[in-house]
């Protein structure tokens, strides 16, 4: 498959996809790390892909979602940001709303 | 010019920004001594009103898109409309700690 297919396929059947360094038990890389910090506090299942260990994605996730660096989040098929906004969104008590409506809706699908 | 009088250029020349900071922050990371790869940009301007925070950080990255092609390597950014840096009275997050990525990328 074509690797913006793959990419399409993740993003469109995980409706809580982050892109990261790492995993989220070991991140390799401190944005990475406190991304799945906030995710994590939102109490619910999320999916995510090591670029680290997928050379292809990380080299083609950015023309995909016009954003250069990871950690990527992406919620519903859309990109939330990265490390400086999802932290952001964690302090201000929007991203927990976001990630449970999501959690629901993939509960139901 | 070094890369971080470039990145300083740029933003002034596309957003006309109330308050600019870049720091280099390549220090922080498993990265030679006087690296310039990781940096923080703290830009506050008026064009960032009605505009989401994704659209924010993607209007950056393509007036920093050569650099970011080049030898940049990460951008930890904190854009803000003058209201909301007043709100967060001119104070910025600080970047996280460096876990080492960069060393097992140069072995893969």
């Amino acid at each position: 498959m074509d690797i913006m297919d793959t990419i399409k396929e993740q993003v469109e059947n995980n409706s809580i996809l982050l892109y990261m360094k790492g995993s989220p038990n070991q991140p390799q890389c401190g944005f990475s790390a406190r991304t799945v910090q906030a995710l994590m506090a939102c109490g619910e299942r999320f999916a995510y892909v090591d670029v680290l260990s997928n050379p292809d994605v990380r080299a083609n996730l950015p023309k995909y979602g016009n954003w250069p660096t990871f950690p990527q989040l992406w919620v519903n098929g859309e990109l939330v940001g990265g490390c400086d906004i999802v932290t952001e969104m964690a302090e201000s008590g929007e991203l927990q709303p976001l990630i449970k409506e999501a959690a629901a809706s993939q509960a139901t699908a | 010019m070094t890369v971080e009088q470039t990145i300083e250029s740029r933003l002034v020349e596309g957003f006309s920004p109330l308050f600019l900071q870049v720091e280099n922050e390549s220090h922080m990371h498993s990265v030679p001594p006087n690296s310039e790869t990781h940096f923080k940009v703290t830009l506050v301007s008026d064009g960032f009103e009605g505009v989401r925070k994704v659209a924010r950080h993607q209007k950056v990255y393509a007036a920093l898109a050569a650099e970011l092609e080049g030898p940049v390597h990460a951008l930890a950014l904190h854009t803000y409309t003058p209201e909301e840096w007043q709100q967060r009275q001119e104070s910025a997050p600080d970047s996280p700690d460096c876990l080492g990525g960069s060393k097992r990328e140069s072995q893969s």
